[in-house]
């Protein structure tokens, strides 16, 4: 059984469609990206996978017993990360929330791990450096590894290399495929970076307000739709 | 140095004024924490305005005032986190609706019943002499309650200011946590309302966590030093309107002002220091 799968999916603001006829599934270790233009549905359709919002049509299904505590996931910074008071471990921790249960503190094995997560992502030697200081790249890691803290089946990422220079752009998806393949991770991603969807990616989701294109990354490819849009991304970026 | 203190201790009064205020001062400034970074200060100020007008109509109808204006506060608090969330009216919009109402309401009912007096100066602005023993007991048994939840449920008050949408989205019930913060801090409102002031009672909130987040870099250090700061100049502040019939809430708030500005000075003087 698939771990993700849409049927005829169709979601609604006010009434209004804003992406509609979204038919695809994910299987358990698949990295498949979302792309489209602006406005295409791709953020509705990721706050739909995630539980945030309710489709307005079809059927959404959590296959394998996938729950929302299992789901790791990063976000798009937002305002109040900007100027927000935290170390890198007070971050990293909060990950592991979903974990505690009824227990109000974290105990040696949540903390084990957010250790773990930090070493992996090279990040363990900035610890106590408070988060807003960092570098772009480096929260986006913080980040990354707050949201593994919380995965265990599936990772989403909402557009990870926004705001990131080249370097630091590579570098993280460079990361993401190796979580993907080593750590035997579902990845699901939004991203507006054509070239490294192409390189990384299993499976791509099209979306312009409806399903344009759902498939492998290889037939993608040899689509005219893909050779526009990935022309086009480079021109503008 | 401190030879008034036995005296200022004398009179019962005080010692309710002392308690009743350190405990709210302790309360505000944890929740503060976490309002000022949500963007959620203006709520606590609203919220204070709501519990004037409740406390002016339970006088008009010489009914207990916390216990009237308890559940009021609480429901607005509620709708303030609800409005916020819908994009009919704008946040902002609506709190500034709803406080400048509620005080129209409260100065109405006062002039209506009593006339304009001492008493609505004591509501806006605070009186030490305002707590009586029942509401001494009230306050203690809430602002422990308000303390042991905020003490239980900090890791995940940290989670929901830091990031909803990642808490909601891995499983936590982050609604549930800002109704919680919500209602926590329309408890504080309404208790520490008689010695601060109505117009004064959200200084607690917003300056001492404001304060410590000008030098400090971590959410628990902002949380304890909030709360030390808070203690500091609510004492302090007590202290100088013992001494010099000053206004309570006004003492305070001028003293957490100076605490605000000698931070803030540090932090830019710091600022420049890494920097050049």
């Amino acid at each position: 059984m698939s771990l993700l799968s849409c049927e005829n999916v169709s979601f609604s603001y006010d009434g209004r469609l804003v992406a509609k006829e979204i038919s695809f599934s994910v299987e358990s270790g698949d990295y498949l990206c979302i792309v489209g233009e602006n406005g295409a549905g791709k953020s509705t359709l990721m706050k739909g996978l995630l539980q945030l919002k309710r489709p307005s049509g079809g059927i959404l299904r959590m296959g394998d017993g996938l729950k929302a505590d299992e789901i790791g996931y990063l976000p798009q910074q937002n305002d109040v990360q900007k100027d927000f008071p935290a170390d890198v471990f007070e971050v990293v921790l909060s990950g592991c929330l979903s974990r505690l249960g009824w227990r109000p503190f974290y105990g040696k094995k949540e903390k084990a791990l957010a250790q773990e997560k930090m070493e992996q992502l090279g990040i363990a030697q900035l610890n106590k450096q408070c988060y807003r200081e960092l570098s772009g790249g480096q929260q986006q890691r913080v980040l990354l590894a707050r949201a593994l803290c919380a995965a265990k089946k599936l990772l989403v990422l909402d557009e990870p290399a926004a705001g990131l220079d080249p370097l630091a752009t590579k570098e993280l998806y460079a990361l993401i495929s190796k979580i993907n393949t080593e750590m035997k991770l579902t990845v699901v991603m939004v991203s507006h970076d054509m070239q490294s969807v192409l390189h990384y990616a299993h499976k791509i989701l099209h979306l312009n307000t409806k399903q344009v294109f759902f498939g492998t990354a290889a037939e993608y490819r040899r689509t005219p739709l893909a050779q526009r849009f990935a022309q086009g991304g480079e021109a503008g970026a | 140095m401190l030879s008034f203190f036995p005296e200022m201790m004398s009179f019962p009064f005080m010692v309710r004024a002392l308690i009743v205020g350190a405990l709210v001062a302790l309360c505000a400034s944890l929740l503060g924490v976490s309002m000022v970074l949500k963007r959620y200060s203006m709520i606590g100020d609203g919220l204070s305005h709501v519990g004037f007008g409740a406390l002016a109509v339970a006088t008009a109808f010489h009914a207990a005032p916390l216990a009237v204006s308890l559940p009021i506060v609480v429901l607005a608090a509620f709708l303030l986190l609800r409005i916020k969330d819908s994009s009919k009216i704008k946040g902002d919009a609506a709190i500034a609706i709803i406080s400048t109402g509620s005080l129209a309401v409260g100065v109405m009912v006062i002039s209506l019943s009593t006339g304009m007096n001492t008493d609505v100066c004591n509501y806006l602005f605070g009186s030490i002499l305002g707590v009586n023993q029942n509401e001494l007991v009230l306050t203690v048994v809430l602002s422990i309650f308000v303390l042991v939840l905020f003490v239980l449920f900090y890791h995940r008050i940290f989670a929901v200011t830091f990031d909803e949408t990642f808490a909601k989205a891995t499983g936590t019930k982050a609604d549930l946590y800002n109704m919680l913060i919500a209602l926590l801090t329309a408890f504080t409102i309404v208790l520490g309302m008689r010695t601060m002031g109505a117009l004064l009672i959200s200084s607690l909130i917003i300056f001492p966590a404001l304060t410590s987040m000008q030098l400090l870099k971590r959410f628990r250090s902002v949380v304890v030093c909030s709360a030390a700061l808070s203690l500091l100049c609510f004492l302090a502040g007590l202290t100088i309107s013992y001494l010099y019939a000053t206004p309570t809430g006004a003492s305070v708030a001028i003293l957490n002002i100076i605490c605000f500005l000698i931070f803030s000075t540090a932090g830019w003087v710091r600022g420049r220091r890494t920097r050049g």
